[in-house]
């Protein structure tokens, strides 16, 4: 075979004289990167294959005279540094490969590398993760507005700071009646809805794409926090059932793993339309990945494709997406709220819109830099729209015609920190879900190989000695930790804004400004530019 | 522009009804001159117009001759004018450059009610509240119930309170409004009280949840022009009382809603109900610093902020009921030997009507059929 054109794309170094040759790192490398030396030097040799004694015994030699070490294979490292956080001794590096390729302001080294990759394999460059191209933030040009003087700011760990959150229709305004005896009741029924305690969702991520550990974690977690993660399109495992009631379970366009009992299960259905990283994209799990569990809680054939088409094919328009929306409702007889997943595209607004008439009752938008287990490269960096501008545009659209109330709005798509959310629920999220950065909590380094199978982490695989790395408990902890943390953050900022309840941030957008924005994406975002008071 | 500012506000009713002149609650707040700066004050008086009592009482302010023209024949399209005249003022040094004031004492003409939207006489007022104001240039509606009227300008408030020669007027309920703005408006509509129909608000606080109570009001037609935190909370109850029928009381539960751990441990029917409100009402609740009193016909409220960011207490002698952002505008008027004082807490309201002399504290509720 001709030699590849791709250089690789990151260098291994180790430090023999730190290495203690302990083998974590060879083990630990799901992409195979790190060997050691002496196998190689045996393949080299061909020392067992011919059986040559003095050969065998010049080995021996050579091995007593110099021990045993780890060599990288430096072209299959993925960068995911879990020999780098494992190392004991510290004796792992990994740094960008450093040939240096022409200056060339045009032909970037990635576009080169795609060229040379496509030039050799002919097929769709897959990746994972979300979009990580240098495309402008509007969260990184939006800021938040603090009490000085007039209105006093509030002390979180002095008063109470309320961030429960409800998810569902509401009506726009509620009836009472007065009893014999003077008493105010309420009158009106509610319809059913979800209520969280903090504006903070695990969003779905099947089990197939990630391990059932890593969805025990999330399971664990979410209930821990009074929050709710999300089946994905990869149905319940049995394992999960404990958990159900703080999951939404997801009906995708592949249907996989949905029955009645499965939507009875959750506490919330989602109808998945469109991801953020793969708009208008259909899913693809590998055969490889479809191992007894996956089979059994997919309810598809050990080792078969488990392909998701990208249009639901009974969904050709929005009249039949409500007719799905409510075949769900009477599958689980109005007791559960359901949502729509889309992606945030040119005419989001529009299809938000039709989606609140269609029945829904919660949307899900996932912005451009949302993640993905697979997606086509071409997809994921090309197609689609930031979350801050579709959310606003979608919640401005909605207020317009008088249906803002008849859905929760869930924001996705690349919200990194508590100040991402903050910034989503002033422009009018009920609430966010964080998928990339949850699984960065469980070690992920986002090194956007989760389409390999090979996650040496043990969160994007299914391979059993890498899924065992990940401690369910143990992830769960650092989940709720997280979700503490950020929910910890939205107070102090809450009480910066004078507020003791999230729900007077929401849709706040007088408390945003924004920051070297030009007046049409100002308006866009509804927002008024630094410098200008209230 | 929205303009932060602090405040001084006090009210005075009397609770069998009998009216008295406007020289008490021109005192009272004169006893917080130091909590106003000169740049805005104004009154409220219920039961002022007795002779045209069936009438509405419309309050025009105008900049302009063009805004008086353009605003009459409006008034003269959707109303029949019983009477008009312009309100009397009495020439100051410490008042410069007041616009004009008119009153207009108005039935609803049949025809001028939309037929389309199902409008009664009270959807008409107010649309024509917020048509004037938005629409006419130089015109502003300050008031439009029956029976009642606010006074209101740029100066300080006891002397806008001379300026509108209040002593001659008697009233059974007066508030009043002290302003301390952080910067200068110089219009004279954008003085407190706010009010629209018969309901009157005077606040002191900063609602710092102002972008999604307007945000939450435009879904409900209403147009916000004054920028005001007052304006909201007017609206607001005219939605929720008016409009959707809240009772008053939990309005006010809307408005400085009890917080989760108290709503946690209520009965199951109790808290079912206020997590409902919470639910439904969340983008209505008034988050921020606040104390307000809300008058309208045959009655008055106060309502302090969820964790009481801002004073207001109340005092009651004999059959007047007074209240204050200090205890200073109560015992100013009627002296040391107060009946009851008290401070109203955090989150609740008290309530005062009329005739039944029943003073409603907190959370207790008044009695079946007085509450509209």
């Amino acid at each position: 075979m001709a030699k590849s054109y791709l250089p690789p794309e990151y260098v291994v170094s180790i430090d023999r004289e730190k290495c203690r040759r302990c083998g974590l790192c060879v083990k630990g490398c799901g992409f195979g990167t790190l060997k050691w030396g002496h196998d190689d030097w045996q393949e080299k040799m061909g020392v067992f294959k011919d059986g040559q004694d003095d050969l065998a015994v010049a080995f021996q030699r050579m091995q007593s005279a110099s021990p045993d070490y780890v060599v990288a294979d430096s072209s299959r490292c993925r960068q995911c540094h879990y020999c780098v956080t494992h190392c004991p001794e510290g004796a792992i590096n990994v740094i960008k490969n450093p040939v240096a390729y022409k200056a060339n302001e045009h032909w970037a080294a990635h576009h080169m590398r795609n060229i040379w990759l496509q030039a050799e394999t002919g097929g769709v460059l897959l990746t994972g993760a979300g979009n990580d191209k240098a495309y402008f933030s509007y969260f990184d040009h939006m800021v938040l507005d603090a009490c000085q003087v007039t209105n006093p700011s509030i002390d979180p760990l002095r008063e109470p700071m309320e961030l429960r959150t409800f998810l569902g229709e509401r009506p726009n305004g509620l009836e009472f009646e007065r009893t014999d005896d003077g008493q105010v009741r309420l009158k009106t029924e509610l319809p059913p809805h979800v209520q969280i305690e903090t504006p903070i969702l695990f969003p779905a991520m099947s089990y197939g794409a990630v391990s059932l550990n890593v969805q025990k974690a999330l399971a664990i977690a979410a209930k821990a926090s009074g929050t709710l993660m999300n089946t994905g399109e990869g149905g319940m495992h049995r394992d999960l059932y404990l958990y159900a009631d703080h999951m939404i379970v997801q009906v995708a366009s592949g249907r996989f793993g949905v029955n009645p009992d499965y939507l009875r299960r959750g506490r919330c259905v989602e109808i998945k339309i469109g991801q953020g990283a793969k708009p208008g994209i259909g899913g693809h799990l590998p055969g490889e990945k479809v191992d007894a569990g996956v089979s059994q809680t997919r309810m598809i054939p050990i080792g078969s494709d488990a392909i998701s088409p990208a249009p639901h094919h009974d969904i050709y328009s929005i009249e039949d997406l409500s007719q799905l929306i409510f075949a769900l409702k009477e599958a689980t007889e109005y007791t559960k709220p359901v949502s729509v997943k889309i992606s945030a595209v040119h005419n989001v607004a529009a299809i938000a819109s039709g989606i609140a008439r269609a029945g829904a009752d919660i949307i899900t938008i996932d912005g451009f830099r949302g993640g993905t287990g697979a997606a086509p490269l071409i997809i994921r960096d090309h197609v689609g729209i930031p979350i801050e501008v579709a959310l606003a545009t979608v919640d401005e659209r909605l207020r317009r015609e008088g249906i803002r109330n008849r859905v929760s709005i869930v924001a996705s798509g690349g919200i990194r920190h508590s100040g991402d959310v903050a910034k989503a629920i002033a422009l009018g999220a009920d609430a966010v879900s964080i998928g990339t950065a949850a699984l960065i909590a469980l070690g992920c380094h986002v090194c956007q190989s989760c389409f390999t199978g090979n996650c040496s982490w043990g969160i994007a695989t299914q391979r059993p000695e890498l899924t065992a790395r990940l401690d369910p408990e143990r992830g769960a902890e650092l989940l709720t930790n997280l979700l503490r943390g950020w929910s910890r953050e939205l107070k102090e900022i809450l009480g910066a804004l004078g507020l003791n309840s999230i729900e007077s941030l929401r849709g706040s957008r007088l408390r945003l400004r924004g920051i070297g924005l030009s007046q049409q994406e100002l308006d866009l975002l509804g927002i008024k530019p630094v410098g200008e008071g209230a | 522009m929205r303009i932060p500012s602090g405040c001084a506000i006090s009210a005075i009713m009397n609770v069998k009804g009998v009216r008295f002149n406007g020289e008490a609650i021109i005192k009272s707040i004169a006893c917080m001159h130091e909590r106003s700066n000169g740049l805005g004050g104004g009154f409220a008086a219920y039961g002022i117009y007795p002779r045209f009592r069936d009438l509405y009482a419309l309050h025009l302010l105008y900049e302009s001759d063009r805004g008086r023209i353009d605003t009459e024949s409006y008034i003269r399209e959707h109303f029949v004018v019983e009477h008009s005249e312009s309100i009397p003022t009495r020439p100051m040094i410490a008042i410069t450059d007041p616009p004009k004031f008119f009153r207009y004492f108005v039935s609803v003409k049949p025809e001028a009610l939309d037929p389309l939207r199902g409008e009664d006489e009270a959807e008409l007022l107010v649309r024509a509240t917020l048509t004037i104001n938005n629409y006419i240039k130089d015109a502003f509606m300050v008031s439009s119930g029956k029976n009642m009227g606010v006074f209101k300008g740029v100066g300080f408030p006891e002397d806008i309170g001379r300026y509108f020669r209040l002593e001659e007027y008697e009233g059974y309920l007066w508030t009043a409004h002290g302003r301390f703005p952080t910067n200068t408006p110089g219009w004279w509509g954008g003085a407190h009280p706010f009010g629209i129909l018969d309901w009157t608000v005077v606040h002191n606080g900063e609602v710092s949840s102002y972008g999604i109570n307007k945000r939450y009001l435009e879904m409900f037609g209403y147009h916000l022009t004054l920028q005001t935190d007052t304006e909201v909370v007017a609206y607001l109850f005219d939605l929720l009382h008016r409009r959707q029928k809240v009772p008053l009381e939990l309005v006010a539960r809307v408005l400085a809603a009890p917080f989760w751990k108290d709503i946690d441990r209520m009965p199951e029917e109790q808290r079912a109900m206020y997590k409902a409100i919470r639910m439904v009402y969340g983008p209505a609740m008034l988050n921020g610093p606040f104390s307000i009193i809300v008058a309208f016909s045959g009655g008055m409220l106060g309502l302090n902020d969820r964790i009481k960011l801002r004073p207001l207490t109340c005092g009651k002698k004999g059959d007047f009921v007074l209240m204050g952002s200090e205890e200073s505008a109560i015992r100013g008027i009627v002296g040391a030997d107060l009946d009851e004082v008290w401070d109203v807490r955090a989150g609740e309201m008290s309530l005062v009507r009329l005739e039944e002399g029943g003073v409603t504290v907190g959370q207790e509720l008044p009695a079946p059929g007085v509450c509209s």
